[in-house]
């Protein structure tokens, strides 16, 4: 096919957007605007030196000639587009799948207004581009949980011209339960029998031919972990699109009671012709005498809908009393009998045999006496692995940093103010964030295996009794562990927690998780002011008091901002299964390239912020106390007063909001220690003990130290933390009532801990 | 039927298998539970519980679903012999 750029396209002609190369600022704003690769769009203006004119989704744009030159499209000619949702339950391969379909063509980016993740791609067959959204995995479609809200409305209102539904094969009975709810969406339906391996295996036979006809769809066999049917299926999509676009589909019989009650609210339901244009009336009719909220409220909302939401009160009464159960249960009820009555007629053997190895696994695993030790042996060997893995490539990076900085030097002007603003600001600002990328890699790479394998969900199962207790769930131990190694990977992880309260409860409270950074500000302190004896004690005690806090705010969290109850546990134990490398790298690669991303800008754009507030005024001469940072450590003197810090303290505070490890860095520079050789920290420490107000009273005292390092694990973790928690809250409001309450949670510790300790006459 | 052989399912014991009877409780954990196939009719089999008492790991329709018993108190179901 011919790809061009956008600025050679003929006016009025129809193309569809490969790739945007202008780099990722240009990227993220043509994202925005609705250009996506894959996206259809039209030229509409002549060629000029004027603005470029696309229609795109139906609205208007109009980008500048040299963006256009960064476009590159696909001319479509006779080309046609299948546009397809990717659809299934969590552990059916779905992801495996999706990869196997689009290879590298895949864009991540969220649903609108969610912080749901919404991954798309493109693959090809014969004549047609096919463009896929992955959409989340989920059981059912109700309105309770925010994937099933995001995936239902993404059918809903995107209008697929093709759902293809992932079940797993092993698994018919439950898997199928949610392929009968998207049958009622009147979209044609693919469904896919993914690791048909394994249920053959097990002697699972199904009359596929025949299972196809009574559900009316197209049944296609794939292996996803071994990317066998990855063809078929773009085949049976492109053959299900061009045959059955104006069939309509197969629907659950929910039985004669029923079915003359979705009759009755259908009929009043197709009398609003602009609610019918958008909406399948029988999906809107079961959803409503399903007592579904969402749904129910948006028709409230309509004016003259109060003939509908009395038929829809009147029919689940009646139901009711007819079936001596409430609509929901018999709603569910009947799927699962209209998938037993399908199975029984075109499956045979049902047994669970492919479950006989999960099972012996889980018989020692989850095991009541070795589960714990066993997963407490493995814990401690990937935080092993991914340390010791981590050790070498990250002193690469760093010597690599040290000789660019030096070969750059060089080249400019010693002491100049362009030599600092590249040095120092740029590429030291690049260096503090390339140093975790190993890390980061790593524990990805781990956290997919623990993912994909099936442990993730006994972590869960073993743990959720203690995180209960605290008022979290079992899977928040996982973030809440990853803390410890960084905070950033570890805000990431609590993706997989479902509920938004513990969720957010979890990446509130995660900074508290005393991560590896902190590490260099204890080592100082702790080496200068208490004897070698007590000097592991000491650092415990930090660690245990940021685990502590953790435990208390997540207790406040939950009894005053995400009050109410906890979400259900009520979750699958998937069977265990052996991760793909391809899906693992995949998975590395995705969440560790978003770190680099978001942490990446911010942390370059803070740390050439804070070198220039300690370069400028020029007339300071790189005296750090008449820059303009020395002035700010001045300035909030007062504020740190009560916790007996002096001004340097404060200033090393100031700048260790970029970066715990800056806290050091900083230090050194304030206090002089060999210029530029600030790592080393026995001269340091020497300063340190040294340094006297002038009333000869010591600056630092070991309580002193203590009330620096408690407030150091306390306050704002670090600017690539504060652009994740963004990222993930999805809001600026908590990413500032995170900044906000943990630097007061950290000055009133600092407080009690120093005024209390000088009444005990420490 | 006499009263032992009805109860919830949070008090089978390892292995027992059990009918249920009816599922209750707040409308999100009803519903979470119906789609997972904990629907009256269906069987349950208690399979262990976690290392620390609680959660629990069930085998219903063919596949493992691990609940709090917190939660399996809402099942009601009649033990099968």
């Amino acid at each position: 096919m011919n790809r061009i750029r956008l600025s050679d396209v003929r006016p009025n002609t129809e193309i569809v957007l490969y790739k945007i190369v202008g780099g990722m600022g240009m990227e993220r704003k043509l994202t925005e605007m609705g250009l996506l690769p894959g996206e259809r769009i039209k030229r509409i203006d002549s060629p000029s030196d004027g603005p470029v004119v696309l229609v795109v989704k139906g609205a208007k744009i109009a980008i500048g000639q040299g963006m256009a030159d960064k476009i590159i499209v696909e001319e479509c000619g006779q080309k046609k587009i299948i546009k397809v949702a990717l659809a299934g339950n969590p552990n059916s391969g779905k992801s495996s799948v999706f990869n196997n379909l689009t290879g590298a063509r895949q864009h991540v980016g969220n649903y609108p207004g969610v912080t749901v993740e919404k991954k798309e791609g493109i693959a090809y067959c014969n004549d047609y581009t096919i463009k896929i959204t992955d959409l989340p995995g989920t059981y059912s479609l109700t309105a309770y949980s925010l994937d099933e809200v995001t995936a239902r409305n993404f059918i809903i209102h995107e209008k697929p011209d093709i759902i293809v539904n992932i079940v797993d094969a092993s698994n018919l009975e439950r898997n199928l339960y949610l392929s009968t709810q998207l049958m009622e969406f009147g979209i044609p339906l693919v469904i896919v029998f993914n690791m048909s391996d394994i249920a053959e295996s097990a002697g699972q036979q199904t009359d596929d031919k025949a299972m196809s006809e009574l559900l009316g769809v197209s049944i296609v066999y794939t292996v996803g972990n071994k990317d066998k049917g990855s063809k078929e299926l773009l085949e049976a999509i492109v053959r299900t699109h061009k045959e059955r676009a104006d069939k309509n589909n197969v629907s659950v019989n929910y039985g004669r009671e029923i079915e003359q009650e979705i009759s009755k609210v259908m009929v009043l339901l197709n009398r609003e012709i602009d609610l019918i244009d958008k909406y399948p009336s029988r999906w809107l009719a079961v959803k409503l005498l399903e007592g579904d909220k969402y749904i129910i409220d948006f028709i409230k909302a309509k004016q003259g809908s109060d003939e509908i939401i009395k038929q829809i009160e009147a029919s689940r009464a009646h139901i009711k009393i007819i079936f001596a159960d409430d609509a929901e249960t018999i709603f569910a009820d009947k799927r699962y009998g209209f998938i037993n009555g399908i199975l029984h007629e075109t499956m045979t053997q049902k047994k669970d045999s492919h479950l006989v190895v999960s099972d012996n696994i889980d018989q020692i695993v989850a095991n009541r006496i070795l589960g714990i030790p066993i997963f407490l042996g493995i814990m401690w060997l990937m935080f092993k692995s991914i340390f010791f893995l981590s050790e070498k490539p990250m002193q690469w990076i760093e010597q690599t940093q040290a000789l660019v900085s030096g070969f750059v030097s060089g080249l400019l002007p010693e002491g100049s103010l362009m030599q600092g603003l590249i040095v120092d600001g740029i590429i030291g600002g690049v260096g503090s964030v390339l140093v975790f990328v190993p890390i980061i890699f790593l524990l990805f790479f781990f956290m997919s295996i623990l993912e994909d394998s099936g442990y993730m969900a006994r972590i869960a199962f073993i743990a959720d009794k203690f995180m209960h207790k605290i008022g979290l769930h079992g899977r928040s131990f996982i973030p809440m562990l990853l803390g410890f190694g960084c905070n950033v990977p570890a805000i990431m992880a609590t993706r997989v927690i479902e509920s938004k309260k513990d969720r957010f409860t979890t990446i509130l409270i995660n900074p508290f998780m005393s991560c590896g950074a902190r590490l260099p500000v204890y080592t100082l302190l702790i080496g200068a002011f208490f004897s070698e004896k007590i000097s592991s004690n000491v650092l415990f005690s930090l660690y245990i008091l940021g685990f502590l806090m953790a435990i208390f705010m997540a207790k406040v969290f939950r009894r005053f901002i995400f009050t109410g109850e906890s979400a259900p546990f009520v979750m699958e134990l998937p069977p265990y299964r052996i991760p793909t490398l391809k899906g693992l790298i995949i998975h590395m690669w995705e969440r560790g390239w978003l770190y680099i991303k978001k942490a990446g800008t911010v942390i370059m754009l803070g740390c050439i912020v804070i070198w220039s507030l300690s370069a400028f005024p020029v007339s300071a001469k790189g005296d750090l106390t008449k820059s303009y940072i020395g002035k700010i450590g001045k300035a909030i003197e007062p504020a740190v007063r009560p916790l007996g810090f002096d001004w340097k303290i404060g200033t090393a505070l100031v700048t260790g909001v970029v970066a715990k490890e800056i806290v050091v860095g900083t230090m050194g520079v304030l206090y002089g220690a060999g210029e530029r050789d600030s790592g080393n920290p026995f001269s340091l420490r020497g300063a340190l003990r040294k340094d006297v107000y002038p009333d000869g009273r010591p600056v630092f005292t070991p309580l002193i130290a203590y009330a620096f390092m408690v407030f150091v694990l306390l306050y704002i973790p670090c600017l690539s933390t504060v652009a994740v928690i963004k990222k993930e809250t999805g809001s600026w409001g908590w990413m500032f009532f995170s900044i906000g309450y943990s630097t007061a949670l950290a000055w009133v510790a600092a407080f009690v801990i120093y005024q209390g300790g000088r009444l005990f006459g420490l | 039927m006499s009263k032992e052989e009805i109860d919830t399912a949070a008090h089978l014991a390892p292995g027992e298998k059990a009918s249920i009877v009816k599922v209750s409780g707040k409308a999100y954990l009803r519903r979470r539970l119906l789609d997972m196939g904990v629907l009256p009719g269906s069987i349950i089999q208690m399979i262990r519980h976690a290392p620390l008492g609680d959660p629990i790991d069930v085998k219903i329709k063919g596949y493992h679903l691990s609940l709090r018993k917190s939660e399996a108190y809402h099942i009601t179901v009649k033990r099968m012999k």
